[in-house]
């Protein structure tokens, strides 16, 4: 135990003697946390609209300024005819187009006709959703008009309550990811690339020739990154706090002991990367390799319930899976560990494969 | 009789179908000097590896201070120096650092370390650099620090692989200087080098090409057997028949 002391040591000192590597885990998280959650959203704002207007009446009037009025929408204005409208969809300044039809303010039902609505879907989310928007507007208008002609229909009678979201706040919904982002970036590389240095420098040879042990030399490579990513993920829970308002819901033990096992894990796998490559460039890939397969695959941008079956068996395999459904629960919805034992024996286990592995991969003698 | 440190028999490494080490047995005993010779490319730094425990030998047997290189490798370890000519400090730590660094890899108490650092420094002339990183030091300098610092722990063999490469002749001179002291003191050293007037000063020296040891003798002897007036000579005429060069 000694000699990891002794290790340590030299780890801390040359860690805070590198130019770049403090002003970078200082610098990079605080960045990632006050510009990701404004730009990372889901929410469509904007949709252009172009409106073709067969019926001209009151009716369709008010459903013309209920466009104009929404913060989704921005009313490019009215065309003549559906083909013109279309010309603007194609010119992509328009996203959707909405036709209203002759009819459009009768109630009687012989009489009364749909409005089409038609979106460009090559951006398939603002389609989406912007349809969607549209569709509730139409509605809403339809049931107001109806409710006014006859004062004892059952109008708008849906009530929805988001609860653990309740403004459905989509930023709320990214900073627990955005904090995982940071953890797997700065859990895995830094190790990693601190191990794969000592591999191009030759400094590692000495250690190889040296009586130091496997143990202890993997030990003094993984603790100080699990001090800076535990010290990172507090600064990025104080942001979260004081700059969004987003308060932990449940308990900050069980958010951090999810992100002790969880840097464990990552720190491990950079490290067992690193052992296995010669230079810094097999390792940068490697590692670049598996942090896309864990943003893309892990439900932090994409919920995991959604993905084709066979993609949901590979996602068992990845530990941030387990993490982020750890972190969104704990953080949003107040969750305890009791109720997650399964992700949380999950990822120890993933962290005791991974350091075993960081540890059997390194080889004094070849 | 003296003690036989390293001795090594049919000694051979295989990188697929390459052999970089073709059988080679020799003996080195207690504080000779043993120059180990021989081309770029003729297996002097595979042999080396393999003695310090960093590389397994496809076939052959060795021991070090009489511990078997194929089974206890990490015992060898403890008990030998070793210093290469790429690197051997760490470069953003300091002399201090670094002292302190390898005294605690090798188990020197902190005291031990402690007056064991004053007495190199002290030596060496180090004083007013002991707080400069090792990287802003002159390769020169960089290597007689690397070699005290190889030789801290007073291990019974130590190894040098290409020690003097690129430094300017005085502090050659001055290198071999603290390696006679070494020896002097019983430390048996195994050194490689390519320049001829260090083989020379060695007690004996071994000449490689093509992953055999070709020659082995006092630097007298193998003079007179290939009838040269130089090492170098000796040198020229065993390399001249070398396949790889």
């Amino acid at each position: 135990m000694k000699i990891l002391l002794v290790l340590l040591d030299k780890e801390i000192r040359q860690f805070w003697r590198n130019r770049f590597l403090p002003v970078m885990t200082i610098v990079f998280p605080i960045l990632v946390m006050l510009i990701f959650p404004w730009i990372t959203t889901m929410e469509v704002r904007n949709v252009g609209v172009v409106v073709v207007d067969g019926d001209r009446s009151s009716a369709s009037r008010r459903l013309v300024s209920k466009i104009g009025a929404s913060d989704n929408f921005s009313l490019l204005g009215t065309a003549p005819d559906f083909n013109s409208a279309l010309a603007a969809l194609e010119a992509g300044e328009a996203d959707i187009i909405v036709e209203i039809p002759d009819g459009f303010g009768e109630i009687r039902a012989e009489e009364h006709r749909n409005v089409s609505i038609s979106a460009n879907g090559v951006n398939a989310v603002k389609g989406a959703l912007g349809t969607q928007y549209m569709l509730q507007t139409v509605m809403r208008t339809q049931a107001e008009l109806l409710g006014e002609k006859m004062p004892f229909s059952p109008a708008d009678d849906i009530a929805v309550l988001n609860l653990y979201n309740p403004t459905l706040e989509y930023r709320f919904y990214m900073i627990p990811a955005l904090m995982i982002i940071l953890m797997i970036m700065l859990g895995g590389f830094l190790p990693a690339l601190n191990l794969v240095i000592e591999k191009e420098k030759g400094t590692i040879e000495q250690i190889n020739v040296s009586p130091v042990g496997r143990l202890p030399f993997t030990l003094a490579k993984l603790i100080p990154f699990w001090i800076i990513v535990l010290a990172v993920l507090s600064v990025a829970m104080l942001i979260a706090r004081f700059v969004y308002g987003l308060t932990i819901a449940g308990s900050a033990g069980a958010i951090y002991s999810a992100s002790v096992l969880f840097v464990l894990a990552m720190s491990g796998l950079g490290v067992t990367v690193a052992n296995h490559s010669s230079t810094m460039q097999q390792t940068m890939f490697e590692m670049f390799f598996f942090v896309v397969i864990f943003v893309l695959m892990s439900g932090l941008i994409t919920p995991v319930e959604s993905m084709p079956e066979w993609a949901q068996w590979i996602t068992r395999l990845l530990p941030p899976r387990y993490f982020v459904d750890i972190m969104r629960a704990v953080y949003l919805k107040g969750t305890t560990v009791a109720e997650l034992w399964r992700e949380y024996l999950a990822l120890g286990g993933f962290a005791l494969l991974f350091d075993t592995l960081a540890v059997v991969a390194y080889k004094k003698q070849a | 009789m003296t003690r036989t440190v390293i001795s090594v028999r049919e000694l051979t490494k295989r990188f697929g179908d390459f052999t970089a080490v073709d059988r080679i047995s020799f003996d080195v005993r207690e504080g000779e000097i043993f120059g180990f010779l021989g081309a770029n490319g003729a297996g002097k730094t595979t042999a080396m590896r393999m003695l310090c425990g960093l590389s397994y030998p496809t076939s052959g047997s060795g021991t070090v201070d009489g511990f078997d290189i194929m089974r206890d490798g990490e015992k060898i370890k403890r008990r030998i120096g070793y210093m290469s000519q790429r690197f051997s400090l760490y470069d953003d730590l300091t002399v201090r650092e670094n002292i302190r660094l390898y005294g605690g890899i090798y188990g020197l108490g902190r005291r031990q370390t402690q007056e064991r650092m004053e007495e190199l420094l002290r030596r060496l002339d180090f004083m007013s650099e002991r707080d400069t990183l090792v990287g802003s030091l002159p390769l020169g300098w960089k290597q007689k620090l690397a070699f005290s610092v190889a030789t801290l722990h007073r291990p019974g063999v130590v190894f040098l692989d290409e020690p003097t490469g690129g430094v300017d002749p005085l502090t050659r001179r001055q290198f071999w200087e603290m390696i006679y002291e070494a020896a002097a003191g019983g430390t048996t050293v195994f050194v490689t080098t390519h320049y001829m007037d260090e083989a020379e000063y060695c007690s004996r020296v071994s000449i490689m090409a093509d992953g055999r040891i070709r020659a082995l003798d006092t630097p007298a002897a193998l003079k007179r057997e290939f009838g040269a007036a130089t090492m170098d000579d000796v040198f020229r005429k065993i390399a001249r028949e070398a396949k790889r060069i």
